[in-house]
């Protein structure tokens, strides 16, 4: 039950100022962290090839942006690659599980032997077999990505309710429109989910089968070069490669997130905010 | 009435639908229903009481054509059969829970059977406003059900199974989990609809309250296995409604209803009159 505030314009300030603090006070820890950081550094006298203060990584981050660049459009690509095709593939696939028992007694077993084993072993694999390493890093970073889609997404597909599926049932549905009206829009917390997961692994995965892979030279992303800066002890480079790609990851952990809640907040609990 | 002058009806008056010896056992080897028979006839108002276990939701789900019969048959003699054995369009589920869809709005909840037939949303906006209107939720038609209350959500279930316009309505103890006053309301509402559009009712409940308000006629079930114990008519004078409920004719029902249904739970002892 709501209640009109007697000050409303009281209420309204103190959730500006509420919004307001929630923006501020993360961003005043981490200013915090990099003084002290730094603090640290010039205090102690620290070699830069040992750990170069966050001045130094920004500077690298400036003189060294034509070289970081294109390797963050690369590592851009194939994880967005990975996780659209990780979307297409799971959810297809959950949605051809869920069609029997049989079928998915069949053909679940496959989806977690592909899901346990380690990317980095079967990444030498995928190199031979794929035409191009960047197609290679994709198959990588698809696989790592799918599982969570699909699993969440199977889960969610039978957790309909049995009196909706029965409603649907009575008035002589079809499969097509039971899945689209009802098993579809049911599934899609469980969808949710699977994206924020699959966003983040399809980035790590991308940077663990570079690693593996080992590729040099122009189509090169950014797990390239910061391995690169570390054999040629250009520490400063390493970090500002590795700021970029927790940058990369913050944006797709917030773009995904940001999709959830266009999905669900005008229905699903978990996006409404408790009145109490 | 006097129905000497009008010409012969071309299809006599014939039962709405018809539970022939009916019997129906789950995987797990219970015997949730056996050998019941029930005839139910156009503008009926009938009560499904009993004990918990007596297999009265299984009987409505039954007649819904959720799930098979063991054993038995189900007929519609007054109504045009689908592929299924079920006269599609003609029966309406109101289940216990609202069972609506969280993420439509009122509007598209009740839209759905409509949906289904495969009628576009502005061929239906009509009925389904006029649906709404009729339990009092006109305003509420872009409200989600996360925003309503338990009645409120109730009666877009209700406008949802009328939406179609059916011969027949099935309520699975309805309004079992809410409170006393919201019932009494949600009671009057379904015998005004009840009384307006003539659709006939079969009403699962274990109240014997409600059940004596609202039917006029009575099937008290008796558990393991279930199947007819008594079946009997609530006749009053009174137009049921809120002086029903203070009136000697009420009483009289509740009375009569209670002591089938304590005569129904008496166990084996009772049985053997």
């Amino acid at each position: 039950m709501s209640t009109a505030s007697p000050l409303p314009t009281a209420a309204s300030a103190a959730k500006n100022r509420e919004t307001l603090l929630r923006i501020l006070i993360p961003i005043l820890v981490v200013v915090a962290l990099v003084l002290i950081w730094q603090g640290l550094v010039t205090a102690t006298g620290v070699p830069q090839y040992i750990l170069p203060g966050p001045a130094a990584v920004a500077r690298s981050l400036v003189t060294d942006w034509g070289t970081l660049a294109p390797a963050l459009w690369v590592t851009t690509q194939i994880t967005m690659a990975a996780l659209g095709l990780a979307l297409l593939g799971g959810v297809g696939i959950a949605i051809f599980l869920v069609q029997s028992k049989w079928i998915e007694t069949a053909f679940y077993p496959i989806a977690v032997i592909l899901q346990v084993t380690p990317i980095v072993a079967i990444a030498p694999l995928i190199l031979i077999y794929a035409p191009t390493t960047q197609v290679a890093l994709l198959i990588c970073a698809f696989l790592v990505a799918f599982f969570p889609i699909l699993s969440n997404m199977v889960q969610g597909l039978k957790s309909v309710d049995h009196n909706l599926l029965n409603l649907f049932d009575l008035y002589g549905a079809s499969r097509w429109q039971t899945l689209i009206y009802l098993k579809l829009p049911a599934s899609l917390p469980y969808f949710m989910t699977g994206l924020r997961i699959g966003g983040g692994l399809s980035l790590i995965a991308a940077v663990v089968a570079e690693f593996a892979a080992g590729s040099a030279g122009a189509g090169s992303g950014l797990a390239f070069r910061l391995l690169e800066a570390q054999y040629r002890l250009n520490i400063p480079r390493l970090f500002a490669a590795l700021v970029l790609l927790s940058a990369l990851g913050v944006v797709i952990f917030g773009i995904t997130s940001f999709i959830a809640w266009l999905g669900l907040h005008r229905w699903h609990e978990s996006s409404v905010r408790r009145e109490n | 009435m006097n129905t000497t002058d009008t010409p012969p009806s071309p299809s006599p008056r014939r039962p709405l639908v018809v539970m022939s010896n009916v019997s129906k056992s789950f995987s797990s080897g219970t015997l949730a229903l056996s050998d019941m028979s029930l005839t139910v006839e156009g503008g009926e108002f009938v009560s499904l009481l009993g004990p918990s276990g007596c297999g009265k939701s299984t009987a409505l789900r039954i007649i819904a054509g959720l799930g098979d019969v063991t054993a038995g048959t189900i007929d519609w003699p007054a109504s045009r059969i689908n592929a299924r054995g079920l006269p599609e369009g003609d029966i309406s589920f109101v289940f216990q829970e609202p069972t609506l869809m969280p993420w439509q709005t009122v509007f598209g909840n009740v839209y759905l059977p409509l949906r289904l037939k495969g009628i576009s949303k502005t061929a239906a906006r009509d009925t389904i406003m006029t649906c709404l209107d009729t339990v009092g939720l006109k305003d509420f038609a872009e409200a989600y059900p996360r925003e309503l209350s338990g009645g409120m959500k109730m009666r877009v279930s209700i406008a949802r199974a009328l939406v179609t316009k059916p011969k027949l309505l099935l309520m699975d103890e309805p309004f079992a989990a809410l409170d006393e006053i919201t019932r009494q309301k949600l009671n009057d509402d379904v015998l005004r609809l009840w009384r307006e559009t003539g659709i006939t009712v079969i009403f699962v409940t274990h109240s014997v309250f409600e059940s004596a308000y609202l039917s006029n006629r009575i099937v008290v079930m008796k558990a393991r296995p279930g199947r007819v114990h008594a079946d009997f008519p609530l006749e009053t004078s009174l137009e049921r409604g809120p002086l029903y409920r203070a009136s000697e004719d009420y009483r009289a029902a509740c009375e009569k209803v209670s002591a089938a249904l304590l005569d129904a739970m008496g166990g084996e002892a009772m049985e053997m009159h």
